[in-house]
């Protein structure tokens, strides 16, 4: 007869005490929830799904900047080396897109940093490096990947990047200098066209120069792509480390090679900024996630018919686009807008619609139904 | 009267319809952000008006808080059903891919299940315009709002049931999508409607749960007062919604159509179908707002999934396209339109001019209808 007993059951009390605010709360709010009035007011507050605040935006390279955001109450904190997804309105529109964290896992502020570099025609990249400002707020998912040091760095490390793959690892450096104890000894073999693209280079030469760091910078407009199959040329001990490599997919696959070749692909951790390339085309294998059901269809077919003839009970009204009966979740792949000839695409996460009345397979893709 | 047909020739449907078909592809091409802000910015102040509403009853005792409470409540529910409801549920938002502008989950503030709504509506509605028997927002199943639907001494109530129907026009939503004209002729099982039932009952639950016991009791003694204003607050939102929409189809002019000259339809002729079905209100910006825009009913049911605020930059496209094809483009101020309809409802309460006449020598009154509805074709015009 101690104090516990009671105390749980008023833990029990006051937790349907709230559940029945809650409950309330929804009565008087209906048809809506209490979190679509909060939400105008308060954001990033905690229960809210979660967001982000840009704070500050900073210049890296011409074209890569690093954006300061300020997660909602939510966010369960994050190591480096792992991504986070963030969703961006681009001219209406939101964008999801994945994004590596350069900060190290406890920033004073409370903030956390990712480092993105605008691609030829990128969507989102673009934005958040030559239009995002700071207020904006952004869609958050927590972080994830195991692409990470673990929980006792090893004592010798090597990272393998090249361009924007940079910022797993610099997520990952800045953890381990600022720590407490003995720092590994890291080797970095960083690949950027010109020294003026090298995101970080400031901080990175300035480790290298304070020892913590040995840094070998290749530029590849004069010196060429680094042949990741003469590694040993210019870290001798690299069978004996335990390597991240981030770049390009061709270096990434060049690396997975020899590392195999060398019976030692244990040690080689890969993180891919493009893990699913799609390929569109006309028509392709539809998939009906839900009904597990698989069927081929061309390009000229609606999926509402490949999915009818296929035996998925699918929803519809009007058939011509104009209801909005036949919508359902693009999981994944691509489709074409028959009617203006616009593909979509969508990967796990997107939250991307389609009405598959006027929508024909462009490529794989996966229907929600 | 022209039939639907013999308006234009094929080429010339052919065409007119690739006309609208590049204003749609041009107003698609150019969505973004300002369309995102706008609504975003007519949810915050519909949240907005429906906060100092609530509050406002408060203050009940107070005569002029009252009304205000009552005018900011009415403005919330108009918003949020019909620039913001009716809109987003048509998927017009759809494209931003944000979930709280997405048709298939958002829920309005009227006692109609958003889910019931999205079928008769988005699809019955919509694709069926003012095909009588297929259209059942012609008449909602209980007036006679075309010639064509065969008179029967039940319509004499017509304006009574017209009155009512505007009076209680969120109930009339609400059981509108159970079908029950459907559920008499047989064509639909009560079984069948056991889902659309539920929802009904949910819904109706909710909204009358919040509305007439909670907010009025969390006034205390005012409750009395609480209630009468969240009542005339739907009130006022029904006569209102129902009048926009009743002038969005049944002013004299516009044209309703037989199943059989709306056989399989060219995206043309279907575009023409809604042109000559539908008819705009004029009036000002504020006017088009708070109309959700259905005010360019044409517009609409042209391009029923691009946002409702680009319907006014598009209306004097779609006008010229009318004149260019020598077709009607019906619109006119909410006065004269709403008479129109009101003419509409009386009249057709009274039999044909050739009813009682086709009455005599025939044995049975149905075999009457078919001849009955000729001569009324043109009652209605003479009356119009
Ligand atoms: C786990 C993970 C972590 C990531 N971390 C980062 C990061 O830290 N910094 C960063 O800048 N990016 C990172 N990315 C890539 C990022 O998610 C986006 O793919 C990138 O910003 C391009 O998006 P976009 O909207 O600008 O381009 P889109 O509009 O999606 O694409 C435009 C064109 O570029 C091509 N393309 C798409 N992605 C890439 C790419 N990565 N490289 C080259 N071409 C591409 C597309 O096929 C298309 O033709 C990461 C991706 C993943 C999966
Ligand atoms: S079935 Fe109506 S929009 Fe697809």
């Amino acid at each position: 007869m101690t104090t516990t007993v009671p105390a749980t059951k008023r833990k029990q009390r006051t937790l349907s005490l709230r559940d029945r605010a809650v409950r309330f709360a929804e009565m008087i709010t209906t048809p809506l929830l209490p979190a679509d009035y909060l939400d105008i007011i308060s954001p990033l507050r905690s229960g809210a799904d979660l967001r982000g605040r840009i704070e500050a935006i900073h210049p890296e390279t011409r074209d890569a900047v690093t954006v300061v955001i300020r997660p909602g109450r939510g966010w369960r904190g994050h190591t480096p080396g792992q991504y986070i997804r963030i969703g961006v309105d681009v001219d209406g529109v939101r964008q999801w897109r994945a994004y590596s964290m350069t900060s190290p896992g406890d920033r004073p502020d409370g903030c956390i940093t990712i480092t993105v570099k605008a691609i030829p025609d990128g969507t989102v990249s673009n934005f958040l490096v030559r239009r995002a400002r700071a207020g904006t707020v952004i869609q958050l998912d927590q972080a994830t990947g195991d692409f990470v040091l673990g929980e006792q760095p090893p004592a010798k490390v090597l990272f393998v990047t090249a361009g924007s793959g940079i910022t797993p690892a610099m997520g990952m450096l800045r953890e381990v200098v600022q720590a407490a104890g003995a720092v590994p000894d890291i080797v970095m073999v960083h690949s950027a066209p010109t020294p003026q693209d090298v995101i970080f280079a400031g901080e990175l030469r300035m480790l290298a120069r304070q020892g913590q760091l040995r840094l070998i910078e290749r530029y590849t407009d004069a010196e060429g792509l680094l042949d990741i199959a003469t590694i040993g040329d210019v870290v001798e001990d690299w069978a004996e480390r335990e390597v991240w490599a981030c770049g390009p997919t061709g270096l990434l696959d060049a690396a997975e090679a020899h590392w195999t070749e060398a019976g030692i692909a244990d040690r080689l951790h890969t993180e891919r900024f493009r893990p699913t390339v799609l390929v569109t085309g006309e028509g392709g294998s539809v998939t009906f996630s839900k009904t597990e059901t698989t069927t081929e269809a061309d390009g000229s077919t609606p999926l509402l018919d490949a999915g009818e003839a296929a035996g998925v009970l699918m929803p519809s009204g009007c058939r011509m686009g104009i209801c909005f009966g036949c919508v359902a979740p693009l999981r994944e792949g691509a489709v074409r807008d028959l009617r203006t000839g616009d593909v979509t695409t969508a990967v796990p996460g997107d939250g991307v619609l389609v009405q598959t009345c006027i929508s024909a397979a462009a490529g794989t893709c996966d229907i929600e139904l | 009267m022209t039939g639907l047909q013999d308006r234009l020739t094929p080429e010339q449907v052919e065409e007119f319809g690739r006309e609208l078909d590049e204003i749609r592809q041009r107003v698609v091409a150019d969505l973004g952000k300002e369309d995102v802000e706008y609504i975003n910015k007519i949810i915050k102040t519909q949240r907005g008006l429906e906060i100092a509403g609530r509050s406002l009853m408060y203050l009940g005792f107070f005569p002029p808080a009252w009304l205000a409470a009552v005018g900011a409540l009415s403005a919330s529910k108009i918003l949020d059903n019909m620039e913001i409801g009716h809109n987003v549920m048509h998927g017009q938002y759809d494209w931003t891919r944000i979930p709280e502008l997405n048709s298939k989950t958002f829920e309005w503030d009227t006692a109609a299940p958003g889910d019931n709504w999205r079928h008769s509506h988005n699809y019955l509605h919509h694709t069926h315009t003012n095909i009588v028997d297929k259209d059942r927002d012609v008449g909602y199943g209980i007036l006679r709002m075309d010639a064509d639907q065969p008179w029967h001494p039940y319509y004499l109530g017509n304006p009574v049931y017209a009155t009512l129907l505007a009076i209680f026009f969120q109930w009339g939503v609400w059981f509108h999508d159970l079908e029950v004209d459907r559920l008499i002729s047989g064509e639909l099982k009560w079984s069948e409607t056991q889902e659309v039932r539920k929802k009904m009952r949910a819904k109706a639950g909710k909204q009358i749960g919040k509305d007439y016991v909670l907010f009025p009791l969390l006034t205390g003694p005012l409750a009395p007062l609480t209630l009468a204003g969240n009542a005339t607050a739907n009130l006022i939102r029904n006569l209102w919604s129902f009048s926009i929409i009743f002038c969005g189809h049944f002013p004299a002019d516009v044209e309703t159509f037989t199943e059989e000259e709306t056989e399989n339809e060219t995206r043309g002729q279907w575009y023409l179908r809604q042109i000559l079905g539908s008819a705009n209100i004029s009036g000002g910006k504020l006017f088009h707002i708070m109309s959700g825009n259905l005010s360019h009913q044409i517009e609409h049911h042209l391009f029923p999934d691009i946002p409702a605020r680009r319907y006014p930059e598009i209306a004097h496209e779609v006008r010229a396209i009318c004149e260019k094809y020598d077709l009607p483009y019906h619109t006119g101020p909410l006065s004269r339109q709403l008479a129109s309809v009101a003419v509409k409802i009386c009249s057709l309460a009274l039999p044909p001019v050739g009813y009682l006449k086709s009455l005599v020598g025939r044995h049975k009154s149905g075999d009457a209808v078919p001849e009955s509805t000729t001569v009324d074709t043109q009652g209605q015009r003479v009356a119009a």
